[in-house]
């Protein structure tokens, strides 16, 4: 096991999403206290750990909705640790939120039209990329129905829809599976490894559900009182939850 | 209200009045769509516009209506960048105080300008051989009440072909949703802010040229009572629904052309107490507005 700040990254400076040496502290609590991780392209990276462990304040500081106290925040070779949210998105940065930010007023359709016109698609083309998207994330039955009516588990994949409309070359997933049926978890697994190969883009997957994120990550990052407590491929990180269950109780495997 | 009283006459005026005051709460609601600012200063946008028919007088009507146009968009465009760009993000309380002062500022500002022979008050004649009345299957309907309503549903017509058809369209009811994600998801605030303001200009200017029709005596009040009763009428539809907000500003405008029409002459006074009676009545019997579904949650504001 090596720890999260001392990883190198192997590929070239432009592939890469990194958050280095982040801290962030609220009203002298501390969320995050110097963590790195790295997220390149073309690979499913987990990020996992109890509940206030800092997984929200760090895809937050990533994605630009937070600000770090300390360290930098890295997009494709450029410091973006200044930038807003949207100046973010429109280099290449997608987020889906804990709780759903679909558009209610409109159709399923245009939540992703919207997204797929914001990066400068033709109406023609922003019309096919939104239904070849909602086909992948089977949603092309609601495609007409209103954002408002649809269930948990479909506004989630409207999220992830509506986030690779922006044609990605990171994305970042904030618990994009709380909600879905445990049916439906393997198709949800599949769209994520779709996006890793046929959309070439980096993936970072916080999730409770750790077997989930066992199964479709390349790379887990564990976060405990916001430091890295693990980092390593998932039959690691299963081994070493399964020790730090045996010495702590549960807290570090939930 | 004893149906007989209405004649066919005091229909077609009261559906007209409704248009006019429709197109005000598309103005409005489309502004409060995109900024969440409630626009108290709209109806001076139409008293610019009024002033601008009433000072262009002498020209030919194409010239002093295109007059108008400019005057009510440049204002239009110069109170979003003084005002509005500066206040955003601001409480809506602030931002409403702040529209009641710029609507007495150019209220005032009017009452500067319009000092032509001593006397405030400048009378349109651009338009006025619309007074003129036609035959419409026995009635007698005067050409501005059929041009209102014309002009009313053709641009209901086009807004909704325009919202629901095109780029700029999708992007204003996304940010109309929700402005932050919309945003996120490179809608161009500016540009979907700009364009909705531009809209709401179009249609002042419009509404100052059918109302300067009906009442050519231009005043620095003008257009401030049309504020107030369609603000009104937009509340009562529910201030975050386009449609449904002026289909409230058409009720309250066609309401008003009905009492008007059935109280009798010396009666009229009784109008404005009976149309906010009623609006006090709507509200506190449905207060997310008169057509927000039962139990609905209060939508979010950004």
């Amino acid at each position: 096991m090596s720890t999260a700040a001392e990883t190198q990254a192997g590929d070239g400076a432009g592939d890469v999403l990194r958050a280095s040496s982040v801290s962030r502290s609220f009203a002298g609590v501390r969320a995050l206290q110097d963590v790195t991780l790295e997220v390149r392209r073309h690979e499913v990276v987990g990020l996992i750990g109890p509940n206030g462990a800092g997984k929200s304040t760090l895809v937050n500081v990533l994605s630009g909705f937070d600000r770090p106290d300390d360290g930098a925040v890295e997009l494709a070779g450029r410091d973006v640790t200044g930038w807003n949210a949207s100046r973010r998105a429109r280099a290449g940065l997608a987020r889906t939120f804990q709780h759903s930010r679909a558009f209610p007023s409109l159709s399923v359709r245009e939540n992703v039209e919207v997204a797929a016109l914001g990066i400068g698609a033709r109406p023609r083309e922003a019309a096919r990329r939104a239904d070849a998207l909602l086909e992948l994330l089977g949603l092309e039955k609601l495609a007409a129905v209103t954002a408002s009516a649809l269930s948990h588990g479909d506004e989630r994949r409207l999220g992830v829809a509506r986030a690779l409309a922006t044609e990605p070359h990171f994305v970042l997933m904030d618990e994009p599976a709380a909600g879905l049926p445990e049916a439906e978890l393997p198709e949800f697994a599949a769209v994520v490894r779709s996006v890793r190969d046929e959309h070439d883009a980096g993936v970072l997957l916080v999730d409770h559900n750790v077997a989930l994120v066992m199964d479709v990550c390349d790379r887990i990052q564990v976060l405990d009182q916001g430091r890295t407590l693990a980092e390593g491929p998932p039959g690691e990180i299963r081994a070493n939850l399964d020790v730090a269950a045996a010495y702590l109780g549960e807290s570090a495997a939930e | 209200m004893p149906l007989a009283v209405v004649d066919a006459q005091t229909l077609v005026d009261s559906v007209a009045l409704g248009a006019v005051y429709a197109l005000m709460a598309v103005g409005i609601g489309l502004v409060f769509g995109v900024l969440r600012l409630v626009n108290f200063a709209y109806g001076q946008l139409v008293m610019a516009g009024a002033y601008t028919l009433a000072f262009t007088s002498h020209f030919h009507p194409a010239v002093s209506i295109a007059a108008c146009f400019a005057v009510v968009i440049a204002l239009s465009t110069a109170i979003d960048l003084a005002v509005f760009r500066p206040l955003r993000g601001q409480s809506p309380a602030v931002m409403l105080v702040t529209t009641f002062a710029l609507a007495f500022l150019l209220q005032a500002v009017a009452r500067i300008v319009d000092v032509r022979d001593g006397t405030i008050g400048e009378p349109v004649r651009v338009v006025g051989r619309l007074n003129r009345a036609v035959d419409v299957a026995g009635v007698n309907v005067r050409q501005v009440t059929i041009l209102a309503i014309v002009l009313g549903v053709v641009m209901l017509g086009l807004l909704a072909l325009l919202l629901g058809r095109t780029t700029i369209g999708l992007h204003m009811r996304a940010a109309a949703a929700d402005f932050r994600t919309a945003r996120l998801l490179g809608v161009r605030s500016d540009r979907v802010i700009g364009f909705a303001v531009f809209l709401s200009a179009v249609l002042a200017a419009l509404v100052a040229v059918v109302l300067t029709v009906r009442r050519p005596l231009v005043t620095p009040a003008y257009g401030l009572q049309e504020t107030i009763v369609v603000l009104v009428g937009v509340v009562v539809g529910g201030l975050d629904r386009l449609w449904t907000a002026t289909l409230g500003g058409f009720a309250i405008g066609f309401a008003t052309g009905l009492i008007n029409g059935v109280l009798p002459t010396d009666k009229t006074i009784f109008l404005p107490t009976a149309v906010f009676t009623l609006v006090i009545l709507v509200l506190l019997l449905r207060p997310g507005g008169l057509f927000a579904p039962r139990g609905a949650a209060t939508v979010e504001r950004v």
